[in-house]
């Protein structure tokens, strides 16, 4: 772009944020004792007007030599096509060593001196959110369908949960497989219509199964107790040692069981194993299914589905196993939800949660586990942190994304790990 | 082997194929040329099953294959290389053949690795290479090499010279040749270049605004003046 150009650009959105401006900050409401009058503040307009016209002139120029660069490096990666780009690279490494590692540093946190309640607690929402970001990367990073209503997953496994126990006092163990079942079974429904499907229309459709999932349970109050939601859901046991400082007649409190002094952080500590637990199920499955002939034939739906009708996959079944399985790990996620919260409402599966696991996936580099262990990490804790600065929360937090996303369209970690090794060159 | 008769397809209204009959002999290469949009791409689809025609029949090994789902009509051995490569970028060149192999026996796999790699050298050098970063021509050989993993008896070739050095589009016809000759494979073969097509293919048709306008042998078809000035002026030989 060239000055002049640049110049036009920004008097255009300057023009823009003077419209806009007029009404949001051109008049003041003023009170006179009487009916409301209104004040003018013509010059709270022009100020707007110039710094979005500094602003984008700012902007624009970054964008430019971001431009520059990345054309740069993509003109260096032409060169040599072998070598793919560095964050890339990274994120490869970041699945070999850094997964390892975070992995054993999920292990002894508890144990590690600053571990408070508190941190322990957090934690364990980061690794729910690591979960349903892995169990929703099966759906969108591997196999490509874009799905915003994954929540509803999340929530009839929660469900499950909830009602197996009050109705049946079905046990969390117990109830586990059976939310992950019902789960997938919602996956295979939601696929179903969608099987014709692809991008923008899956996702709006996606985004409807989630919020009719949501409004039947908000008005099926027989059942699902409407939005007052279930309470009083058995909170987990130590495979049938309460946690509890006076367990009922008959039973072992688990800090008998060990002889240890009743704390309350058992039970938390505990959670966080379990959901930790059931993270590392999640990638340990991804990673294996990735290298069995159904992981393969989702990555190549994702890149192309006719090459796949033409080699003998068949893509209904490759599509409804996916959303399936990727149900399937929300399932289990929200039983453990339930077990932890002890308490479930509509209110926990808007869009909004969706929304956010979503967000894990692409920021994390669709694909890539690591990659998702740190953007899970990061969208939790962000609005944690960011608390401090109260109204403006939910403004860093997009912000920080949208940078994100400048920064790295294609994710953080992104990277793409063959699933199939030969026998090294030469060799054979 | 592959009898198509009659065969009229439509995509919403537009009239794509006007009634096609086509005969593929077993061990046969047969070649289908045809100006740009005249229906082979559409013809060859039409064999596999999407779109299905409105009218007529296919009959593959005797079998009416009409209405059976593309992804089992690979395992009866019917294997199609469509228009555009159609390659998987982000895989690797041997992921690509990995899933060219889905409809086969997988205990086949190492060794009908080693076959294609036979062919296709260039291929094996370029194993861990990810599909999308392969040049034009060894994206076109993937292709074919990714639809022989299946063991087809019959391949459908949807324009393999497209876009190719003249270099490259002989050594991509003389590997047709060789899969044809040695391993048996029946090839239908779709080509824009109609002097190298016709000349390796034992018959050919042309088609024109989706009929067959012409057929014959590969010779007389290329001896015929007015396949030389339709599709072979300012070509190539002569
Ligand atoms: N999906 C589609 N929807 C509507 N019309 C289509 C579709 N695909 C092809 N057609 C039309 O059908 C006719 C035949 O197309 P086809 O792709 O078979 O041509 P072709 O002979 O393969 O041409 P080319 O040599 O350019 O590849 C064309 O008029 C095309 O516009
Ligand atoms: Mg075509």
């Amino acid at each position: 772009m060239n000055a002049v150009a640049r110049v036009k650009d920004a008097a255009l959105a300057a023009l823009v944020a003077a419209v806009l401006a007029l009404p949001l900050l051109g008049f003041a409401t003023i009170d006179t004792g009487g009916p409301l009058g209104i004040s003018t503040r013509f010059d709270y307009v022009a100020y707007a007007a110039l710094a979005v016209f500094v602003g984008r002139l700012v902007f624009m120029a970054l964008v430019d030599l971001w431009r520059e660069r990345q054309m740069d490096s993509a003109r260096e990666a032409a060169h040599d096509p072998g070598k793919p780009d560095r964050m890339a690279q990274i994120g490869k490494l970041a699945d070999r060593w850094l997964l390892p590692l975070m992995i054993g540093f999920a292990i002894v946190l508890p144990f590690l001196p600053f571990a408070d309640r508190t941190v322990v607690d957090l934690a364990t929402v980061v690794l729910i959110y690591v979960m349903l970001g892995w169990g929703l990367n099966i759906v969108v990073g591997l196999a490509g369908l874009l799905d915003l209503g994954y929540v509803a997953f999340y929530a009839v496994g929660a469900y499950s949960y909830a009602l197996l126990q009050m109705h049946f006092g079905f046990g969390f163990w117990e109830a586990l497989p059976l939310a992950g079942l019902f789960a997938a079974f919602f996956g295979v429904l939601l696929g179903f219509p969608v099987l014709r499907l692809r991008g923008d229309y899956l996702a709006i459709v996606t985004l409807g199964f989630g919020e009719i999932v949501r409004i039947i349970l908000l008005n099926w109050q027989k059942v699902t107790g409407g939005p007052a939601g279930i309470s009083g859901i058995q909170r987990p046991s130590f495979f049938g040692f309460p946690f509890s400082a006076d367990p009922p007649a008959g039973k072992t409190a688990f800090h008998d069981l060990l002889g240890i002094e009743y704390s309350s952080i058992h039970r938390i500590i505990f959670l966080y194993y379990l959901i930790l637990l059931l993270a590392l199920i999640t990638s340990l499955f991804t990673a294996r299914i990735r290298r069995l002939p159904v992981g393969r034939a989702w990555e190549a739906l994702r890149e192309d589905e006719i090459a796949c009708k033409a080699l003998g996959i068949n893509p209904t079944n490759t599509k409804l196993t996916a959303f399936a399985i990727g149900a399937m790990f929300g399932g289990f996620a929200g039983c453990f939800f339930a077990t932890r919260q002890g308490f479930i409402s509509p209110e926990s599966f808007t869009f909004i949660e969706s929304a956010v696991i979503l967000a894990i996936v692409v920021l994390g580099g669709m694909g890539s586990q690591a990659g998702i262990v740190l953007a899970a990490t990061l969208l939790t804790l962000l609005p944690e942190i960011a608390r401090e600065f109260a109204l403006f929360r939910m403004l860093a937090f997009g912000m920080a994304m949208v940078l994100i996303m400048v920064w790295r369209p294609q994710g953080l970690l992104a990277h793409r790990e063959p699933t199939i090794k030969l026998k090294p060159k030469g060799a054979s | 082997m592959l009898v198509i008769e009659g065969v009229q397809t439509f995509y919403g209204a537009v009239h794509a194929l006007k009634g096609v009959d086509l005969k593929v002999g077993t061990g046969e290469i047969v070649a289908l040329i045809g100006a740009n949009g005249a229906g082979k791409s559409t013809l060859l689809m039409t064999i596999c099953g999407n779109p299905k025609p409105r009218y007529g029949r296919i009959l593959f090994d005797g079998d009416d294959i009409v209405g059976i789902p593309t992804h089992l009509l690979v395992r009866r051995g019917l294997a199609h290389a469509p228009e555009g490569r159609r390659i998987f970028p982000r895989m690797s060149v041997v992921e690509n053949l990995r899933l060219g192999a889905v409809a086969a026996d997988p205990a086949h796999f190492s060794s009908d690795l080693e076959r294609v790699f036979g062919l296709f050298p260039r291929l094996k050098e370029r194993r861990d290479q990810r599909g999308g970063t392969l040049s034009g021509g060894e994206q076109q050989m993937l292709a074919i090499a990714r639809a022989l993993m299946s063991r087809p008896r019959v391949l459908l070739l949807d324009e393999p010279s497209l876009g190719l050095a003249p270099l490259v589009v002989k050594q991509i016809f003389a590997i047709i040749e060789e899969i044809n000759k040695r391993d048996g494979v029946t090839v239908l073969l779709v080509e824009q270049n109609a002097f190298h097509a016709l000349r390796l293919a034992h018959r050919g048709y042309v088609l024109v605004n989706g009929q067959i306008a012409m057929t014959g042998t590969g010779q007389d078809l290329l001896a015929n003046e007015q396949i030389r000035s339709a599709y072979l002026e300012g070509g190539h030989g002569r």
